[in-house]
This record gives C-alpha cells, structure tokens and sequence, in this order.
C-alpha cells in the first residue's frame, strides 16, 4: 500500500475514528486502526467489537492496499506534523511495517495484518430513516447526562430510542434515567421510524455519536435492527452493538398528578443552584427549597464547613412545601433547559418532580427528591 | 513525682519502685522488674490480649486451663486462636486445623463465640478508655493508647499506669495483656508482641535504630509475604540493611512503600493514636467443610454472609457503596470481584443481589473453599438506599427487611429466614467468622 494525502484529511479522519479504540486493550489487533487505500481514497477503520466506525478520506493511491497499525500511536504522530503538510504512507513489501513519511520526518510502526482485523457483522437492518443533525443531537443532548454508570443496572446504560403515539401524532423518543433522575426529548417521528423496536443505545455510543454531529445542517441516516443501529454521518459510518435488555416502563415514573405548581427563572434558579452548593464539599449534598408564596428559599446546609440560602422571586400560590434534591442533578437539569422559565410540578417532599421548559414541550425531567 | 533517674524501675506486681539492681523485687520477691532508662518518658502504649479467645474460653471453664485449647471454627476451617499450651506443640493462627490437629492431637478445640469475645472485649475496651481518651482500637482484643499528658492525672508515669493496667485487668476481667512502650506506634506494637504473654517491653529512643538493625524486614508494619519475597530478591533481610540506603534510592525501587520503609527502618513513625479510626471495609467470610462449585450451594452462603454484613452496617450506622465478593479456590487462589453501586446501601437484599450478579460469572465449574461478601467506601447511612424512579419494588424490599430484623431483633437471628437460606443446611448457617 502506498497512499499520499494531506495531513489535516488524515487528523481530522483519524481524531474520528480513534476515539474508539480503548488505551488498554487484552485482544492486540483492538489497538490498531484498518487502512485501507483504494480508488483515490483512503478508508480508516477502528473497532472494539461493540462499536466501529469507518470513514473514507480523499487520497491519492498509489498502490492500493491495506494494514492495520497501533490507532493511538498514528494518531499522536500526525497531530504532531505541522500543519499543511503531506503525508505519506507506505507499507513494506513484507507488510510487516508501515512508513509514515512527512517532510524530514519519517516514522516506522509496526503493523498487524488485516486479515485479523475483526469485522461486526452488522445483519440486516429492518428499519431506516433520515434526521436533521441537529434532531439527533437534540436527542442525545437532553438526555445523555441522566444516562446511569451502574453496572449493575446495564440496561439503563444507555439511551432508550423508541416511537410513541400521542394524540394521533407519532413520536420518536429519547429516554434516559439512573433511578434518581429521568430525562426525555421527543420529536415528529421521521418516515420510516414506524414500527421500530424500542432500543437501548450504549452511552459510548451515544457519546461518539454526539461528538460526530458536529454540523447542525446534515442528515444523518439511522438504520436499526433489534441488535443493531447504524448511523450514516456524512462519509463517515458508525455501527454499534445495542444493549440487549428491556427498559423499564418510564412512563409510570412521570407524574401527573403534581398539582403544586412553580414556574422560577430559569438562569437565575441555576446561578442560584450553583451558588449556594459551592458550600457542599461533597457529591451528593442535598439543596433544600422551601418554597411558599411567590418566593423560593435555596438553603444548603454542610456541617463540615457551614451553610449557604439564597432567596429568589418565583410564581407560586400553593400550600408551601420543603423538598430536597441533589444539588448536582439539579444543575445538570437545569443546565438543559434553554427557555426563559422552568416549571417545576410538585405533590410533596417525597415524590417525584416534574421540571420543564415553559417555552419547550419537546423535553421534560423527572427528580427524585432527597432526604433533608 | 520525681522518678526520673535512669536506671530506675520497678516490680510488675506490686507496683513497688526499685531503686538499686536488685534481681527481685525488694517488696513482693517478684523477678518481674522492669527497669529502661527512658521508662518514664514513654507515652505510646500497644495492648494485646494473650491469646484472646482461648483466654476467655479458659477463664469460663478452669478444667481446660492445663490442656492444649484451640478456638476455631468447623472440621475445615482454619485456626482463630491456639492457646500458648497448643503454640507449644506448634499449632498456630490462621493454620488449616487437620494440620493443627496433627500437630496437637489431645487439644480441645471450641467452636468460636464471637458474642462473648466482643463482650469481654469491650469490657477491656472500657478499661482502657478509663485512662486516656486516645485509645485506637486495631481489633477486638488489641489497641494503641497515647497516654501524653496523663501523669498528673494519674498521679503516675504512663509506664506505672500501663502496668497498673495490666494487672487489673488479669484480676478483674480473668485474662492477660502484654504490653509494649515506646514513643510511636510502630515501636510500641513491636515491643507488646515481644515477649508475649503477660509482656512488657519497652523500647526507647536511644535504642530503636540499633534494635531495629537486628530485625528481619517482616516486622515493619506492611510488609507482607510478597513484598518481603521482593526485598529478599534485593538482597535486603534486615532491617539494618534498609537503614543504610537513601530515601531517594528507596523510592525509586518501592515507591510510596519505600518511603515507609525508609521512615520507618529509622523508626520515625509519625501516626497519630486516633480514637475514630474509622473501619475502611465490613465484610464477612466462611471456609465450607466440603469445596463448594455448585450455584445451589454457594447461593444460601452469600445470602447469610450478606445479611451478617448488613447486621453490622445497620448497627453501626453506616453503609458502602461498592460491594466485595470473594472467594478462594480449591488451590488457594483467591479471587476478588467489586462492583460500586450509585448509592451507598446497607440493605441485605441490595448486597446480596450484587453479589450474585458477581458469583454467577464465577461459577464456572471451579470448587471453592471459601465465600465471603463485604461492603467498602463506607459512609455514614444518611444518604443510602435512597427512593428509586425505576425500581418500584425497592421500597418494598426494604420496608420488608426491616421488619425482618425487627422480629430477629425480638425472636432471634433464625425467627425469620428467606427461601434463600431456610433448610440449607449447615453452610447456610456458618460460625461466626473470625473478626479481625
């Protein structure tokens, strides 16, 4: 193989792909990235068996062929060329090293043959449709942070992507909860999504996925079986495994019948929120509202290094109420919501809370409060 | 109280001070006479109690006070406590007891009963906690006190009170202590185990360099049989050997280990006596009579040892969030698995279920000798076992437990049993499992 192309095709096609590829790796051909060189482009694939992705870049081949070198190691040389430089790659006629040439620079790395190179059979897939980039970010973005790390709960390690009909109107969903918090985005479901099983994508996925979508404007075609999704970005293909369990019925976890009523300032609750738990050294300090007639009173109480309130104006006329929540999930709820205002729906210190966007019906948050 | 010259000591029974060299006590005849020229400016004390166990089991039954006792749990299980009778005949803790058997087929051996170990434990506890409020408790029978600053008190030098100490102990709870005295932790814990039983050594400033030169690596506190086998291949076997090499040269071979070895070599040992040293882990482990590989056995084990485990946490006040399984191997090879939970739990149910979801990838076939099950970054239970959104049924899990304990609290440990373990027989129910 011997291919010429330019350093910032290569960077930009590898800093994709590369990210795949975990550091630590039992199985040795797993560090390696697939090079392929053919016709006038040059295909890049990496794999850690659950999750690939290949992108082709243009190239100019000299000699078509494949290889498979250390991901991370590549990746690292060519960030470190200067930039608009070219680079040449080049295998030996034994296939056991690859060059990479650049200017003065010259680097050799050992290569694995690419035969060995694992292949996730991706099957058929029984469903496809097409999403602005900005939809599937929207998706992932409202919901990616409620995604539980728990391992022992593995099917909430992930984004629960499923259609739902309300009102005559089809919808396809993004869902995510650990237990203690819940977040879900819908939107018009796009032709084709009827009928799709519902399906948990794995948060590394997820999180490529989010990262690759960089540009609001592209469709993305999303294929998907019961064990699969693929998603089409452009010249670049993400194909990953899903998580094979069953997410919990959330619909009975959204309240409603919260009659209590709280509509706030949306960025001035999160400064206020952010402000009074700098006094809550640890995770997992619980901020106390005490909420009565058009007032909030924010208090967090830390024994170790003392205590923070802070009053805020807000729109409510129920009976007061005092409830407590972890002050990080609700920063990171309300570092979601985008509108002016936040409505928090609320029955009594120990249920649930419904929080939205006032200006937004396409997402919503359910906390669970806190002990205080 | 002006004993301060050097050279000066005095009797471990009657207390009564000995001002010349006299080989026994010029009050009572006793030859046990204490005497170190830095005796009364000591103020780092370790306790140990001899034997503890057996100790117990021998003052509650004086028939076996001249016979080989050892404390040990099942035909399988290993050693607790061997008495200093069975030590003669070459019995030794934590040995498999058909080896201690062989090596002293007349002893008595007595399951444990670790609820009297604790009682009388505490009650030593207690005694200690009499003469200075710096008592760390390293085990049930064993602690480091730091009696600074308590001579007025007293009215005594620390040295008198330790032994003062000493024998009140042997004659109002019936066992005895050894002692050690030194101005540090390491030191003190070193010289208690000295000349065990009813010890009392004392190691000084002016001699701990010279004394540790002479000691074999093991004894400094974190060297272990593998690490030991490590300095071996370095050519290092005492510590003497450690006290001729840099800090920097220590570091470099051993890391933040070599730094302790340096410090420590020199004996320079600057831990505090820290009365709320708190517990890192809770855990609990058995030795099966039989290997055991089959789901269907080891299952009722790990839900008792997870409900023993939870016992201690909810009695404590406190819970863990990432739960420990492990077990040892026909072969001796033990396997260790963790998995951390969102929240810190101190419910049976919840560690017990983690716990299976970690045994069931271990079942493979391989026969074990040994399960255990325990909870680690503890914190206190304010925050644990939260309300969960998903999980519906996890409230009434819990609520369920509770009143689980409460009838055992009332009826007894076996008055209520889950399918689990109910009829399991006897590994279901194992001995207590040693505390240390």
């Amino acid at each position: 193989m011997r291919v010429v192309l330019e350093r910032s095709n290569l960077l930009k096609s590898l800093n994709h792909v590369h990210r795949v590829v975990e550091r630590r790796n039992t199985i040795p051909i797993l560090s390696n990235v697939l090079m392929k060189a053919d016709g006038n482009s040059l295909a890049l694939k990496a794999t850690d068996l659950d999750l690939e992705i290949t992108e082709a870049t243009p190239a100019q081949v000299d000699q078509a062929g494949a290889t498979t070198v250390p991901a991370h190691l590549l990746y690292d040389i060519v960030r470190k060329l200067p930039d608009g430089a070219e680079v040449m790659l080049k295998t030996d006629d034994d296939g056991n090293a690859m060059s990479v040439v650049s200017g003065r620079s010259s680097f050799r790395l050992q290569c694995l043959p690419q035969s060995d190179f694992p292949e996730l059979s991706a099957g058929s897939f029984s469903h496809k449709f097409t999403l602005e980039a900005a939809k599937l970010k929207m998706l992932i973005d409202k919901t990616q942070f409620a995604i539980s790390t728990e391992e022992t709960r593995y099917y909430l390690n992930g984004i629960f992507l499923h259609t739902f009909e309300s009102e005559g109107n089809l919808k396809l969903r993004s869902v995510a909860t650990d237990g203690h918090r819940l977040a879900r985005a819908e939107f018009e479901a796009p032709a084709g999504a009827e009928g799709m099983p519902g399906i948990i994508i794995p948060r590394k996925t997820v999180s490529e996925v989010q990262k690759l979508v960089d540009d609001p404007e592209i469709a993305v075609t999303t294929e998907l079986s019961d064990t699969k999704i693929r998603f089409t970005i452009g010249s670049i293909v993400l194909t990953s495994k899903l998580i094979d369990g069953t997410f919990p019925d959330y619909q009975r976890v959204i309240p409603t019948g919260n009659d209590k009523k709280l509509v706030i300032d949306r960025q001035s609750f999160a400064s206020a929120v952010d402000r009074v738990s700098t006094i809550s050294s640890e995770r997992g300090r619980a901020v106390k509202l005490s909420i009565a007639d058009g007032q909030v009173t924010l208090a967090v109480n830390n024994p170790d290094s003392g205590s923070a309130t802070e009053e805020l104006a807000a729109d409510y006329a129920s009976d007061p109420i005092e409830i407590g929540f972890n002050a990080k999930y609700l920063l990171d709820v309300a570092a979601q919501l985008s509108g002016g205002e936040a409505r928090f729906m609320l029955a009594d210190a120990g249920s649930p809370t419904l929080i939205q966007d006032t200006s937004d019906d396409h997402t919503l948050y359910v906390l669970m409060p806190m002990r205080v | 109280m002006p004993v301060n010259a050097s050279g000066q000591g005095f009797c471990r029974d009657c207390l009564a001070l000995q001002r010349a060299e006299t080989r026994r006590c010029t009050a009572c005849g006793s030859p046990r006479l204490l005497r170190h020229p830095e005796l009364y400016s000591l103020a780092i004390a370790h306790i140990d109690c001899d034997a503890f166990y057996a100790a117990v089991e021998k003052r509650d039954n004086p028939t076996l006070k001249d016979k080989p006792v050892i404390i040990g749990g099942g035909k399988r299980g290993v050693v607790s406590t061997a008495c200093y009778i069975a030590r003669i005949n070459g019995v030794r803790s934590a040995m498999p007891m058909f080896k201690a058997l062989e090596a002293c087929p007349e002893a008595v051996v007595i399951k444990p009963d670790m609820e009297k170990y604790v009682r009388v434990g505490r009650e030593v506890r207690a005694m200690m906690q009499a003469l200075t409020p710096l008592v760390e408790p390293v085990s049930i029978d064993e602690a480091f006190l730091d009696l600074s600053g308590t001579e007025r008190l007293h009215g005594q030098p620390p040295a008198l009170v330790l032994a003062r100490f000493a024998r009140s102990v042997e004659k109002e709870i019936g066992i005895s202590v050894s002692a050690g005295l030194s101005y540090c932790k390491f030191l003190a814990k070193i010289a208690s185990d000295f000349r065990k039983p009813r010890g009392f050594s004392v190691i000084g400033r002016e001699e701990a360099v010279g004394f540790l030169a002479e000691q074999p690596v093991t004894m400094i506190w974190g060297v272990g049989k593998a690490f030991a086998a490590t300095l071996e291949r370095d050519g290092l076997r005492t510590i003497g050997q450690l006290q001729k090499i840099d800090q920097s040269d220590l570091m470099r071979r051993y890391g933040t280990m070599g730094n302790r070895l340096f410090y420590l070599s020199r004996g320079q040992d600057e831990r505090r006596v820290s009365p709320d040293h708190e517990a890192k882990s809770v855990s609990a482990e058995t030795t099966f009579d039989t290997d055991l590989a089959a789901t269907g056995d080891l299952v009722p084990v790990l839900r008792a040892l997870s409900e023993k485990v939870s016992l201690r946490l909810k009695k404590a006040g406190i819970a863990g969030r990432t739960v420990v399984l492990k077990l040892k191997t026909q072969d001796f090879k033990t396997r260790t698995r963790n998995r951390q939970l969102a929240d810190p739990t101190r419910l049976a149910d919840r560690i017990f279920q983690t716990g299976l979801q970690m045994l069931s990838k271990e079942t493979d076939g391989t026969r074990y000798r040994l399960l255990g099950i325990g909870v680690s970054d503890l914190s206190d239970d304010g925050k644990a076992d939260p309300p969960d959104l998903v999980d519906q049924q996890a409230r009434k899990r819990a609520l369920a437990e509770g009143a689980i304990d409460s009838l055992r609290d009332k009826f007894g440990r076996k008055a209520v049993e889950t399918g689990y373990t109910f009829g399991k027989g006897r590994n279901a129910h194992p001995p207590e499992p040693l505390d240390d």
